[in-house]
Parts: structure tokens; sequence; C-alpha cells
């Protein structure tokens, strides 16, 4: 199964792809050269430099950070808000077909 | 004509170095040389989620195949450079090309060092643990039951302990030293680690000194000890540091010192030359340090391509590294060079965080499965702000809240 997600990129531009269910949205967006999308660490929640902001609309479904997500989302670069997410954290599923996030300034 | 940056090595910092210099200068030319054959990959999974087949090759590229080719990076993989005509700005490959360049990023990184060959290092079953390469091949002797004995009580020995030990390996960790983790860390991070490991039923040995590698045809079959014990093993993982690749830096005359010298802003004595990550020796606290992790070479190469732009950016950032042994995540803010005191912080369930203090000032700190103080160490040493010793060990002292305030 495929999920279509959607970035909405600082400098304006929009890059959408098909993902596979199970993957998660920084493999996900390291594979579709989403910038500002860097996941330095591999995934392993060390370096929060996979930052999004999950579209509003999204928010339930995408769901709520972890504790270890939570501290983590305290050092990234942009600021962290309600929607803050790292994309290492939120694995693909039907339930995410057409989930937009925001990309912050890098 | 645009300029043209050759880029020597394309791991962590000389990838780096080519996504910043795109995003900075879209006509910028652009090559990237790898000496391994496999596309660019991430390095510190290797000994964790990679061993433990937990993350797949496909998902631990540092950039997809697509990157290079949208972003007119030329990747040329299965060579490397061989000398470097700093006068003519060219540099020779392996597979006799020749590239002129305008400004040069030698990321070429560092080699494990090597049991000597002469006290069975050669011998096949022994192991070095930094490349896919070694992965790969570790993967295959982990399987249950065997023996593997780990030389070397460092964070790669004991992340590749670890990742045998969950598969049913019995592991023993031979240390020189009177203690694991000595050269990096407090004797309070040595002991919790070494609690971890026995936890999980990995023998730790300190203070063993270590006459050879026993082999019998040709493979090891364990490691004899001054004073005539031998550990019986399988397999051997060498674990005894690394040393930077500044072979083809210092042919070419520059300056070397434990690693290539470069400047805050990671230029070597020749200023179109700039050196990243563990191969560069940089300014320290009135010294020159070379770091060997994942966000030192990021940032370092992110700087060099910033500079090569015509910046006059200087590389302060704060460093952090990460291991994952057993069920611990180890999260290290800061550095902790000469630290005189030690604060631990016993937090809820398998919380724990030891900070490093220097004159009554915090250095650094060891994290494990403790993100909140990691994070907010990170952010604290970022600041600049000074928390001292007496603060920290107020009761009820909280980071955060000390941040905020």
């Amino acid at each position: 199964m495929m999920a279509k997600i959607t970035w909405n990129l600082a400098n304006g531009s929009i890059i959408s792809a098909e993902v596979a269910d199970g993957m998660n949205l920084m493999n996900a967006a390291v594979a579709n050269n989403v910038a500002g999308v860097v996941g330095e660490c591999g995934g392993c929640l060390s370096c929060a430099t996979c930052h999004v902001y999950v579209d509003e609309d999204w928010t339930d479904r995408a769901g709520k950070p972890g504790d270890i997500e939570d501290a983590m989302l305290e050092i990234t670069e942009a600021p962290k808000t309600e929607f803050s997410r790292l994309s290492c954290q939120v694995i693909v599923s039907p339930a995410l077909d057409g989930l937009v996030l925001i990309v912050p300034q890098g | 004509m645009a300029r043209h940056t050759v880029i020597v090595g394309a791991s962590h910092g000389g990838i780096a170095a080519a996504a910043r210099l795109r995003a900075l200068d879209p006509l910028a030319q652009i090559t990237v040389v790898s000496a391994e054959d496999a596309h660019p990959y991430q390095r510190p999974v290797l000994s964790k989620a990679y061993l433990s087949g937990k993350a797949a090759l496909e998902t631990i590229a540092l950039r997809p195949a697509s990157w290079f080719a949208e972003n007119s990076i030329n990747l040329l993989r299965g060579m490397t450079a061989t000398t470097i005509d700093r006068a003519a700005q060219t540099v020779s490959l392996s597979s006799g090309q020749n590239l002129s360049y305008d400004a040069l990023v030698l990321a070429t990184g560092a080699s494990p060092r090597q049991f000597p060959a002469d006290r069975g290092g050669a011998l096949k079953g022994v192991h070095t643990m930094r490349d896919l390469g070694d992965a790969d091949r570790l993967k295959h002797e982990m399987v249950e039951g065997r023996r593997l004995v780990v030389i070397g009580g460092g964070y790669i020995g004991l992340e590749a302990a670890s990742e045998a030990a969950k598969k049913g390996v019995q592991v023993t960790v031979l240390e020189a030293a009177d203690r694991i983790v000595k050269r990096v860390a407090a004797r309070q991070t040595s002991d919790h680690l070494r609690a971890l490991h026995q936890g999980h039923g990995v023998t730790i040995r300190e203070g063993v000194h270590i006459d050879r590698i026993a082999g019998s045809n040709g493979s090891a079959v364990g490691v004899e000890l001054e004073g005539g014990e031998t550990v019986p093993a399988d397999f051997v993982v060498v674990g005894i540091g690394i040393s930077p690749n500044t072979h083809v830096a210092e042919n070419a005359g520059l300056s070397i010192g434990n690693g290539v010298v470069v400047d805050s802003c990671m230029r070597t004595s020749d200023p179109c030359v700039y050196a990243v990550g563990d191969c560069a020796s940089f300014p320290y606290e009135g010294g020159h340090i070379r770091l060997e992790s994942v966000q030192n070479a990021n940032d370092q190469g992110a700087v060099a391509a910033a500079n090569i732009t015509g910046q006059e950016l200087v590389y302060r950032s704060t460093p952090w590294f990460w291991s994952d042994q057993f069920d611990m995540k180890l999260q290290i803010a800061g550095l902790n060079t000469g630290y005189d005191d030690i604060l631990v912080q016993s937090g809820t369930g398998s919380t724990r965080a030891h900070l490093y203090f220097r004159d009554g000032a915090f250095l650094a700190a060891d994290c494990f499965n403790d993100p909140v103080t990691f994070a907010m160490s990170r952010k604290l040493l970022d600041s600049g702000k000074v928390l001292t010793r007496e603060q920290a060990g107020q009761s009820g002292f909280s980071l955060k809240a000390f941040l905020t305030s």
C-alpha cells in the first residue's frame, strides 16, 4: 500500500510522492530529495534535523510526539509548535494518505 | 566558467559539503570522489541498527542516487585521490583521471587501527568496524552460540559487543586500561556501561594486556593474554581507535599534525584546500583537536562549503555524539576535555545523566535514556550561558528551568 505525502517547502515549492506503508517520513523525505529534512542521525532520535510541521487538518491522524521526540523537539532550528513532529517518528500508513507537511526554513 | 570544487570523500563530511555548496551556489561545478564502490551511506548505523538487521541498506543511503543527478553533482565511485599538485591545482585519481580544481575539500576520513599482523592481526575472523564491508562481514559472524572477543572497550567495541550479545553471541571485551571508555568519559560512565553490559551477559575485563591473537589453520581461535591465559574466540573485533587519512595531504606538503591542520574556517595551509570531518585537526581552546563524529563532519562540511563561496564562516558548533547499546540510548552533549568534577543526576527508571564541570563551570553531559537533559545541555552550550557546579547541585535544580530563567 502507498500513501500520498506532500511537502510544502520553505522556498514555496511543493513535492508530492507516493510512499510505501511502514516507511518513516524522514526516509521518505530524503528519498524524495526534500530540502530541509536532513536526518543527520539516521532516525535514532538524536539530532532533530528532520523537523516538520504537520498541516493543521492532519494533526489528529499524524499523532502527538512521544516523550523522547518531545524532548528532542526543544533543539530544532525552527521553533517548536503544537504542529511539530520529527519525521523519523511518523510511520506511513493508509490513514496518512494525503498528508501535508510544512518544511521549516533550513 | 563556473568554479569547480572537488570533494575527496563521500561520507558524511563530503556529502554535507556538496549539499551546502549546491544550496549556496546553483552554478558551482561539483565533483565528489568516493573510495568505495557502494553508493554513499550513513556510517553510525552500521555498528547499530544495520548490524542487527533493523535497518536495510536502502534506508541508510546518505542521499538517493537521484539527488546527485538532480543537483548536478558528479559522483565518481571506486577511486581515490593519489596526488595533489597544488601549484597546478589538479588532483590525480587512482582511475588515471586528472581533475582541475578551484577549491579542493579533503573529507578523507580515518582508518581503523589494525592489530599487528605479526601478532595475529591478519588471521581470518579478525575484523574492524568502520565501513559497510566490515558490517556485512560481522553480520555473518554474529550467530547465536558463537564466541566473540572484542579488543578495545571504546564506543565502537561496546556497540559491536551489544549487537553481538543481542544475537546470542558469547562476548568478552578486553580493555588494556583500568576501565572501559577511559579516554573519553568519566569513571561513572565506565561503571554504568560496564554494569549494562554485564547485565546482558557480556564479560568485561579491564587492565588486561594482549600478547597475540591465536590462530589455527589461518583462522583466529582465541586471544592470548600476557601471562599465558587464552580467551577462546570464533571471531574477533578490533576496536582500538582510528587514524586520520592524511597520506595525500601530507605528500602534497600540507601542514599535518594528528590530522590535516586547518584554521577555524576549515582551510588547510593552502587557502584553496579545505579539510573536514574525521581527518581534520581544527583549533579548539588554544590548541588543535580532531573529532570523530557525524555532527563534526556534517557541520564542518557545511562551513567549508560556505567559505568556498566567499563567506568567512567560522566553525563553532557544540559537539554532540550518540551511542545505542542494548536498550540504552546514550547521548553526549559538549566536550568534557579537562573536567575536574562530575555531578550524577539520577532520574526516574533508567534515566540518568553525568554532568562534567571544569573550574566549577558546566562542560558536557553524558545522558543515558535522558533526551531531556541532552537537549537542554546542547541548548545551554549553544547559548554560551554559564552553569556553575553550585547551581546544578542545588536540590530541585532543573536545566530546563535554568535555561528559561
